[in-house]
């Protein structure tokens, strides 16, 4: 028989082997997955995984892998302040669609009018949009003790109706021909958020990913804020003798994570997809969940954890229209992933072992 | 535009290679909104996809992506089949339309048609069928089996082809009952089975006996035959698992023809930018067998509507006609052009509610 033996101390090695083996059982189990549809296993797996990085088009996917990771990073990061300290922002997707429509609206109020002071601005009202919208559920939880997981997803479907009202009529394109959609900001030189290097993928939004991790890093290791969000998740108890006020590090952890997926609907708005329209949100939001935690919640972790899901995004793409998979077996593929990380996370707190029949 | 010319010379390279290797295959790529298996909008196209395999066999290479969300995603997946060689990518929803535009630039030689939409290039053609056709015909039966007067339409996005189809369902549905009452509930998503039931189901509650859907899965089917006696008819696709009853009739768009002339006019170089929109007349548009659950009448006379709209004999919006705030819209006998049709964005008189705004 079987039994699990819960460790003393959480395994140091496991936790940093779990996303290495989940990887490659989901390569395993996802090989049989492709080979019972019917198509060559091998090939499946490395049209995904190699195909965007080394194959004949990778100048053009590689810059596309940063386009696809930096929101999710950039949402994952504020995710995982919170998630460490046990509070649990679900509604990024929400706060990503109000920081875009904050940050365009800004854009198109100036419009046509050019001047360098334009885009700055839309950044801080992108920012401020998510922000606000994430201080929805932070002030209810502070005030009436709220459940910030549904305050924080009911008001995703609330964003998603503001959106659509805001396509349909305030922000709508008044030479669209009627049709839902706000103007193009990628033909509005002061509003858009363009490759700094053309042919690189590299925008406002890249960067500002990376910057994020770097903040989040050094927060969490050398600030007292970072010490006091870690206690709080790991010794709750222990961090209210500590002196840890709870109401400001829900409104901080909250209120930062809001504002970073304000942050990447807008740099999205303003440069990839260009319009506000009523499709605009695309799963950002709930897909850096995972990526937060296939990261481990650890900034350096959460950067590759996004760049791994950007290339099964992109490698998908190519596996369906190069080998025909449907776009179901891509998606059960990635849900293999998240299935396989949180199932071996298992492993870094408790011990398999055999244990000896016991005679009665 | 450093990076344009990079993927150009790429693209004339590979198209170099290909041409030498696959001996003048010609490759066409679609890129789907939905799953192929939505059993309405998406499927279609993909019948058409396989009449043109079919068609050319050997001279031809279909790939297709499914499930493409619309904005920087399909750009994305565009650029990759135009990478790998496509010669005519087919875009199949109103949302790809900045995409396609954008990647049409960056691919001069390769042909896109974009369905539904009204911007063209030298490389993008546009294309759509005159659902509103269709719309008349089913009007017209609904307006006949309803007995509660309360007709539920579950409407996907407020964009002037949805809206033309819920003009000319009403239009068609008052002339044949007076009493006719038009609840329209906005799904804001082309494909969501949950959604769609959701909205049927709401519907229903509220007295609908009629459902139309203009959303593509089979969903408010299955949900108005939980509920018996609602019928519904087909959307995009023939759907007639569900028939003879709820599914009484259907509006089918028939894809393929136009996919096989595109394909051909790209293999014989004779490829122009087009603005197509075709109807019954032409085909793109069919109507459903009507089952036997609508009374032989009502099918005749719905039969003798759908010849007249094929023959050009009747226009589905022809006057007097009022815009819903009682403006005159169309005139005794004027017939609606086609440019208010396509940025259609108003309601005609007696359809209650307001336009998502």
């Amino acid at each position: 028989m079987i039994v699990l033996e819960k460790r003393p101390q959480p395994s140091q090695a496991w936790s940093y082997a779990t996303p290495v083996v989940a990887v490659l059982a989901t390569m395993v189990f996802g090989g049989l997955l492709f080979a019972a549809m019917g198509k060559d296993p091998v090939e499946a797996i490395r049209t995904i995984f190699w195909e965007p990085l080394f194959g004949e088009f990778a100048f053009y996917y590689r810059p596309q892998l940063l386009v696809k990771g930096a929101p999710l990073v950039l949402i994952a990061i504020g995710l995982s302040l919170g998630f460490r300290a046990g509070i649990w922002n679900i509604g990024a997707e929400g706060q990503y669609i109000v920081g875009a429509i904050c940050g365009a609206g800004v854009g198109l109020a100036f419009y046509p009018h050019e001047a360098w002071f334009i885009f700055p601005l839309m950044v801080i009202a992108g920012a401020f949009g998510g922000w606000i919208w994430a201080m929805i559920p932070a002030v209810l939880k502070v005030r009436f003790g709220t459940n910030e997981i549904l305050v924080s997803l009911m008001l995703v479907y609330v964003a998603e109706q503001l959106l659509a009202s805001m396509s349909l009529g305030l922000l709508k394109n008044p030479e669209g021909f009627g049709f839902p959609g706000s103007r193009n900001l990628q033909s509005y030189d002061s509003a858009h958020n363009a490759e700094l290097i053309t042919g690189t993928g590299m925008h406002w939004g890249v960067v500002a990913a990376f910057v994020a991790v770097i903040f989040s890093y050094v927060l969490l290791k050398r600030h007292m804020l970072g010490f006091h969000i870690r206690l709080t998740g790991e010794a709750p108890r222990a961090a209210r003798f500590a002196g840890v006020n709870p109401a400001r590090l829900i409104l901080f952890c909250l209120g930062t994570s809001g504002a970073l997926a304000g942050l990447a609907g807008l740099f999205e708005v303003s440069g990839p997809s260009g319009v506000v329209s009523i499709d605009f949100n695309v799963g950002y939001g709930f897909t850096a969940i995972i990526v937060a935690f296939l990261g481990r919640l650890h900034p350096v972790g959460i950067l590759l954890a996004g760049g791994l899901m950007a290339l099964t995004y992109i490698g998908g793409e190519i596996a369906q229209s190069q080998l025909g998979l449907p776009a179901a077996a891509i998606q059960v593929f990635q849900g293999m992933l998240l299935f396989f990380l949180l199932a071996l996370d298992l492993l870094t707190n408790y011990r398999i072992r055999a244990a000896r029949k016991e005679v009665a | 535009m450093k990076f344009t010319s990079l993927l150009a010379t790429a693209a004339m390279a590979l198209g170099l290679a290909t041409a030498a290797a696959a001996e003048d295959k010609t490759k066409v790529g679609f890129i789907y909104v939905g799953p192929v298996g939505d059993g309405g909008w998406t499927y279609e196209h993909d019948k058409g996809r396989q009449a043109v395999e079919a068609e050319f066999g050997d001279k031809v290479e279909t790939v297709y992506v499914e499930s493409v969300p619309e904005g920087p995603d399909a750009e994305r997946v565009m650029t990759q089949m135009a990478l790998e060689g496509a010669d005519l990518i087919f875009t199949t929803s109103f949302g790809y339309m900045d995409a396609t535009i954008n990647v049409a630039k960056k691919f001069p030689d390769v042909k896109f048609e974009h369905a539904t939409g009204y911007k063209t290039a030298p490389n993008v053609s546009v294309y759509s069928a005159r659902f509103y056709e269709g719309r008349a015909v089913q009007g017209h039966i609904a307006g006949k089996m309803t007995k509660s007067n309360i007709i539920g339409y579950i409407g996907s996005y407020p964009i002037p082809e949805v809206i033309r189809g819920i003009n000319s369902a009403f239009i068609h549905a008052k002339k044949a009952n007076p009493d006719v009452q038009f609840k329209i509930v906005w799904a804001y998503t082309w494909f969501d089975p949950a959604k769609e039931a959701d909205a049927a189901k709401v519907l229903i509650e509220q007295g609908a006996d009629v459902i139309l859907q203009h959303t593509d899965s089979t969903a408010p089917q299955a949900a108005a035959q939980k509920a018996g006696n609602v019928i519904t008819f087909g959307q995009a696709s023939d759907m007639s698992e569900y028939a003879p009853l709820p599914r009484v009739s259907s509006i089918i768009d028939n894809w393929a023809p136009y996919y096989i002339a595109r394909t051909k006019a790209v293999m014989d170089g004779t490829w122009e930018t087009v603005n197509t929109w075709h109807g019954i007349k032409e085909g793109m548009v069919e109507i459903g067998e009507i089952s036997d659950a609508v009374p032989a009448e009502v099918k005749a006379e719905a039969l003798a509507l759908k010849d007249a709209i094929a023959s050009g004999e009747y226009h589905p919006f022809t006057g007097p006609l009022n815009k819903q705030d009682g403006t005159p819209w169309l005139a005794e006998g004027e017939v609606a052009d086609d440019g208010t049709l396509a940025g259609m964005n108003f309601y005609v008189e007696g359809i209650e509610g307001e336009i998502p705004q």
